[in-house]
């Protein structure tokens, strides 16, 4: 829904034509569900022969339509789905990421810990599958780059299991400086809520990736106050761009602007600047594919351009929870490029 | 771990089995004595935690909310019995899976309807937000005491309504013979619509009492329904009395297979595999027992 209204929004500063050529959208509901990611996609790619895929937010889904979108050569823009392959094994000149890789928003928060004296001893806990392996491997690979600095231990649990209290109770008797979580969604707000509880949230400072606390401060109310997170869009980032476009946004759609719909905007001007390059002529993809390739983005979250395997670098900011803010208090990493294991990965062909 | 811990996480593993045996005594309730497989359960589970968050912000304290709710509940599940379950007692297994499965759809969609799709939550009501410090680092929610409490009460109050009270006498009397039942002049109809609303609040009961701690979401029986039915199998098909032991045993198994190591020739099996720790229980239970705990001999 955000992604789309950014992507809108994009095309309504072009002046509702990208290159003088009206987008026509298809849409098409991914449910979330991984099975049917091919079959959908498969529509879009084969019946209705669209120039363009933009999707998805679930990383499974996103993978099934990378696997046809790669094959058939369709342009695919993946406004969010953080899995390493995206830009990594699976990568191809037609596929690009606008939104991050999980890796990063890990890597910038190691970044940040390592650079405190008073942590020296962390312990991290995360869901037990891609995502979170992938966020677990970044905040390592900063990390444990410093002096002094070690993981006492590596807690794990089964995704989408939110019974945190064992696990809770172990991190209390090892009693670490610090823990770095990854969860989203309802089950990043129970554990929070499960973790204030405990009363470590008094003596174990709690941080993580964004997800940790992304939309879900209403529900929390209040309860995650000060945990800090790093990510690549925050509230409160004060740059004449930024402000721009939560005004556009919030006068186009009522709604206040979030990461989401900071991908879908970048999104849209990414495809604008192939369009732009070719005039329009999408039959000329070789060059429309250099063009975004090339492309310097002024994204809200800050400067933004891709990689060799189309993962955006760009900076990522420490944010702290205050009231119902993820109130960005200063840069965790600038200019900030995916895993190199990753990209090591990308065998992009021509 | 020390001893300490170990009390603790024993604890733990006991607080999440008595929840679990409040979510799945309805269960095994509406499958022993109506003989009907609700695999809707779950989704009552998610109404109870919605009606919990939005009753709670209209009338503005979770003590009113939670008798309002349950009200609401025993209404919900008088009307669906009336509504669809009731056309269900002489058919076969596969239309009541059919039939609740589609009341899994129309629970989601009202939801949706009702309440949005956004993740919800609200605070545990300010009596019981108080924590009892265990150690240095850790302390006890208190909340996490009173729901076992709830559970415990809910069970007490089960095994005498079905064990000393009339009505219980009517409920078992159908459970072993609904003809002979219905020709001393008793109306079955009546006992197996209380059964199913019975049922039915328990669940919802269960969803509002978690939902200050887990808060409140789109899909969330669905995440509950299949341990659920794990419980179930291994305390035996319709006794309540299983339910309880299988809760437990399944609280502490799940517990103590996240926080034990344990391996095996140099392969660590524990944690690494705990997600497999209750589904191994229930597998080795059912080759000891294919009845599962309590049930009646297959």
């Amino acid at each position: 829904m955000a992604i789309e209204n950014g992507f809108r929004l994009a095309l309504q500063e072009a002046g509702g034509k990208f290159a003088g050529r009206d987008i026509e959208f298809i849409k098409v509901d991914d449910e979330s569900d991984p099975p049917k990611a091919v079959d959908n996609i498969n529509k879009l790619v084969t019946r209705d022969k669209v120039d363009m895929v933009l999707g998805t937010v679930h990383s499974g889904v996103a993978a099934g339509m990378v696997r046809v979108t790669r094959e058939s050569g369709t342009l695919h823009i993946i406004p969010n789905a953080g899995f390493a392959p995206g830009a990594g094994a699976l990568c191809a000149p037609n596929i690009f990421r606008t939104s991050f890789s999980n890796w990063q928003s890990g890597y910038a928060m190691g970044e940040v810990m390592a650079k405190r004296p008073k942590v020296n001893k962390v312990v991290t806990l995360a869901w037990r599958y891609a995502a979170g392996e992938e966020s677990v491997k970044g905040f390592k690979d900063a990390f444990l780059k410093a002096q002094g600095k070690s993981i006492v231990k590596e807690l794990w649990i089964p995704f989408p299991n939110i019974e945190f209290q064992a696990l809770l109770t172990e991190i209390a008797s090892i009693k670490p400086d610090a823990v770095y979580s990854f969860f989203a969604g309802a089950g990043a707000a129970k554990y929070i809520k499960d973790y204030a509880a405990t009363g470590l949230m008094k003596t174990t400072p709690l941080m993580g990736s964004g997800f940790l606390t992304d939309g879900l401060l209403e529900a929390l109310g209040g309860v995650g106050e000060g945990i800090e997170t790093a990510l690549h869009y925050g509230d409160g980032i004060e740059t004449p761009k930024n402000k721009a476009f939560r005004l556009a946004y919030a006068k186009a759609f009522k709604l206040q602007p979030d990461g989401y719909a900071v991908a879908g905007y970048d999104s849209g001007n990414l495809f604008r600047a192939g369009l732009e390059a070719v005039k329009g002529d999408i039959s000329k993809k070789k060059e429309m594919i250099k063009a975004m390739e090339a492309a310097k983005l002024d994204s809200p979250r800050g400067p933004l351009r891709l990689n060799r395997a189309h993962n955006p670098i760009h900076d990522h900011y420490l944010r702290r929870v205050t009231g119902n803010e993820n109130k960005v208090v200063g840069v965790a990493v600038k200019g900030l490029d995916d895993d190199p294991m990753a990209t090591a990965a990308c065998k992009m062909p021509g | 771990m020390d001893f300490h811990f170990f009390l603790i996480q024993l604890m733990n593993g006991v607080q999440y089995g008595l929840l679990l045996f409040l979510l799945s005594a309805g269960l095994t309730l509406v499958f022993g004595i109506m003989g009907i497989i609700n695999i809707a359960h779950g989704s009552f589970y998610m109404i109870g935690a919605y009606l919990a968050w939005s009753l709670t912000g209209k009338l503005g304290s979770f003590w009113l909310a939670l008798p309002a709710g349950i009200v609401l509940t025993v209404a919900l599940g008088m009307l669906l019995e009336w509504l669809v379950i009731k056309r269900l007692y002489h058919r076969d297994l596969l239309y009541q899976v059919l039939a609740t499965y589609g009341l899994i759809l129309v629970c989601e969609e009202l939801r949706s309807v009702l309440w949005g799709d956004d993740v919800r939550g609200f605070n545990i009501p300010e009596a019981l937000n108080q924590s009892i410090q265990l150690s240095e680092t850790l302390s006890y929610p208190v909340y996490r005491l009173w729901i076992s409490g709830v559970c415990l009460a809910v069970a007490v109050l089960l095994y005498w309504v079905i064990q000393h009270t009339r009505l219980g006498m009517k409920i078992r009397a159908g459970a072993s013979n609904r003809e002979m039942v219905q020709s001393l002049g008793i109306d079955i109809q009546i006992v197996y619509r209380i059964v199913f609303a019975a049922g039915v609040t328990l669940a919802a009961l269960a969803g509002m009492i978690a939902a200050p701690v887990s808060s409140v979401f789109p899909g969330m029986g669905n995440h509950v329904l299949i341990i659920c039915f794990v419980v179930v199998v291994i305390g035996g098909l319709g006794s309540v009395k299983g339910a309880l032991v299988a809760s437990v045993m399944i609280g502490l198994v799940d517990t103590f297979g996240k926080v034990l190591e344990f391996s095996v020739g140099g392969v660590r099996l524990l944690p690494e595999l705990s997600s497999m720790t209750v589904y191994v229980l229930m597998a080795v239970i059912l080759l000891w027992r294919p009845e599962g705990l309590f049930g009646k001999k297959l």
